[in-house]
């Protein structure tokens, strides 16, 4: 076991690597640079390859392109290049592309706050994109979740010919823990046809993704991002095509969930109260959790690893004994939305908002709001 | 009674045809020029080819109708798939292939950076000076005085020489010719896609919008092609570019060829530095 003082930005970089990330495509964005950095220092000797785009429209489009050319490939950004990317993006859904983009949040909107630390692209990572569509968000919590969740993302973009968005934050980012690498990280590479005929754009299963044909064997692929058949043929009036198209690529993910959905749970069973919380907030939140417990409060804490696809049955399960309810967030109420539709009717839920200038919320903050007083 | 069959025929997937464009459009001279080099380079199929292209008419050249691997990706972003397409897979030879507005208006950053880069790409825009697909908008090439939809008292903003502007840049290959050189535009395609291989190439076509330039003029594709090909003059060097066009002309020729090393190259090249440094 070979054990690293990284930041959560390295720690990302560490990950691709381990995942067989041989593409990067980036534009220079605090506070995601360092990632950039790390990866411009390593693909060109280790045979992969690099390039610093013209903006994140090119830095995307180029990361579509190199997968469709046969690489595991990856971009990372902040979020007014995420907001670039949400472009891209939406071709990659509707192409199928595998590919992983990691956004370390900061603060906005606009230009905002750029070295301070957000969760404001929640929403914006489910429902960026035009059009119906959903892809997996894992938002880690550490430099170790951010290592593992990358990998785990490479491993679900190739399985399920999706791009994953790793949804990180500047404290992540470059807060610095010890992290464990691991020594060797299989990733299935995608199937291929069998031959011409298998269709690398339907598959009778929504659950099982298409196989994918590389550029340059001799399939003749067609890729297209307007509404097309099964082989991949434009169709741009039938009801039936468009249909069936999105409803699988939807189903890809949402049927998945239980393959996807990664959470963690701590404190009581029968909890009176509870904390709902992703990402660099968690920490706080878990020192709230043992401040309430301390107390003789019967709390716990359910942290959303996958934040989506959803699983609606267990974060109900999970909130079906609190009273109350609290969400932190850096933001000003975006995953509260989920916990107001997943909660008990009579639950009380209450919001912790808070965010720029760097300031974490303060598990002090979230005992208060559980114990009576609301934001 | 047997027929022959067009020579295109080969390259294409005929389950597709007929094409989708407008009767007349020039699209098919464009094509019929790129085929005919490739079938006199001996190029028997396409499985070594990736053809890339955003929105628009031209865009639809490649996808579907060509019967090679081929991304029909989003408006303007074809030159950035096309860039990722050939460092994944430098083996590959990649062909963009887009209109005035997908390439140089929405598009117009990835252009100038590949071309900065010497990108190992063929790029062909197809000059129809409108927006064609969405009924005849104001491009960034259509000539001062023309009426678009967007510019119904006659376009104000001077349009773009795009081909002048690449020139100074690292592309290796510049060339413009109108749908009325057929064989010059002919042997522009066999130059880029054999003695230029490497490197930004690019080929401008002047092939005006059938419906929305042509049509509007009150002319027929064949007074149009008389007309380009009075209007056309072939310089032997750049410095006859501005003259021709002082004079109301369209300069057409290959207005730049070189063999430098394109983008693969010299990032090959910087890896086995990287390589030397790590192991030092």
């Amino acid at each position: 076991m070979v054990r690293a003082l990284l930041s959560g930005n390295e720690a990302v970089a560490e990950g691709a690597l381990a995942a067989g990330c041989n593409f990067f495509a980036g534009y220079p964005i605090t506070p995601s640079s360092e990632i950039m950095h790390y990866m411009a220092r390593e693909l060109p000797k280790r045979g992969g390859s690099f390039i610093q785009a013209e903006d994140e429209l090119a830095a995307i489009n180029m990361v579509i392109g190199a997968s469709w050319a046969g690489a595991r490939a990856m971009t990372a950004t902040s979020g007014p290049g995420f907001s670039l990317m949400q472009e891209g993006l939406g071709y990659a859904i509707m192409t199928e592309t595998p590919l992983v983009i990691v956004n370390v949040m900061r603060a906005g909107p606009a230009t905002g706050q750029a070295t301070k630390a957000a969760q404001g692209d929640l929403m914006q990572a489910r429902w960026g994109r035009h059009g119906d569509q959903m892809i997996p968000v894992l938002a880690p919590s550490s430099p170790q979740e951010a290592y593992d969740l990358t990998i785990e993302a490479f491993a679900i973009a190739e399985e399920l010919r999706t791009p994953v968005v790793v949804l990180s934050d500047e404290f992540i980012a470059h807060g610095r823990e010890v992290v464990e690498l691991r020594e060797k990280v299989e990733i299935p590479s995608r199937r291929k046809p069998r031959d011409p005929s298998e269709p690398p754009f339907g598959s009778p299963d929504p659950r099982i993704a298409p196989p994918m044909p590389p550029l340059g064997e001799g399939y003749y692929v067609i890729v297209t991002g307007s509404t097309h058949n099964e082989y991949g043929y434009r169709d741009v009036h039938s009801f039936e095509t468009h249909f069936r198209l999105v409803k699988r690529l939807v189903d890809k993910i949402r049927l998945n969930v239980d393959k996807l959905f990664r959470y963690e749970v701590l404190g009581d069973d029968d909890a009176e109260v509870a904390i709902v919380c992703f990402g660099s907030v968690s920490r706080s939140a878990k020192q709230a959790l043992r401040m309430l417990r301390s107390r003789g409060v019967r709390a716990k804490l359910l942290r959303l690893v996958t934040l989506w696809p959803m699983n609606d049955e267990v974060v109900r399960r999970e909130l079906r004994s609190a009273k109350t309810i609290v969400v932190p967030e850096m933001n000003l109420g975006q995953l509260i939305y989920d916990v107001q539709r997943l909660a008990r009717e009579d639950s009380r839920i209450v919001a912790v908002n808070k965010v720029g200038g760097g300031i974490p919320i303060y598990p002090s903050e979230i005992v208060e709001a559980a114990l009576g007083g609301s934001r | 009674m047997s027929v022959a069959k067009h020579f295109s025929r080969k390259y294409l997937r005929e389950e597709v045809l007929p094409t989708p464009f407008c009767p007349g459009c020039f699209n098919g001279v464009v094509m019929n020029a790129m085929f005919k080099a490739m079938e006199e380079l001996g190029i028997e199929d396409l499985r070594n080819f990736v053809f890339v292209s955003g929105i628009g008419c031209s865009s639809w050249i490649p996808n579907p109708l060509i019967r090679a691997d081929s991304l029909h990706t989003l408006h303007g972003r074809a030159v950035a798939v096309a860039t990722g397409v050939k460092l994944a897979n430098p083996r590959l030879n990649v062909v963009v292939i887009g209109g005035d507005g997908d390439l140089v208006a929405i598009g117009g950053n990835h252009l100038l950076h590949a071309a900065r880069r010497n990108m190992d790409l063929l790029v062909v825009m197809v000059n129809n000076m409108v927006y064609a697909m969405t009924r005849g908008q104001l491009a960034p090439t259509t000539p001062l005085g023309f009426r678009t939809a967007t510019t119904p008292y006659g376009n104000f903003e001077p349009p773009i020489n795009v081909a002048k502007l690449l020139i100074n840049t690292n592309a290796n290959y510049v060339a413009r010719w109108c749908v009325s050189n057929f064989h010059k535009l002919k042997q522009s395609f066999k130059e880029a896609l054999s003695e230029v291989s490497k490197g930004f190439r690019f080929i401008e076509v002047v092939a005006p919008c059938i419906t929305y330039v042509v049509r509007y003029e009150g002319k027929t594709p064949g007074q149009k092609i008389k007309e380009l090909r009075e209007a056309c003059v072939e310089v032997k060097s750049i410095s006859e570019i501005d003259d021709v066009e002082r004079r109301g002309k369209i300069a057409v020729g290959v207005f730049k060829k070189e063999l430098k090393p394109g983008y693969v190259e010299l990032y090959e090249s910087y890896a086995s530095r990287a390589r030397e440094a790590s192991q030092k």
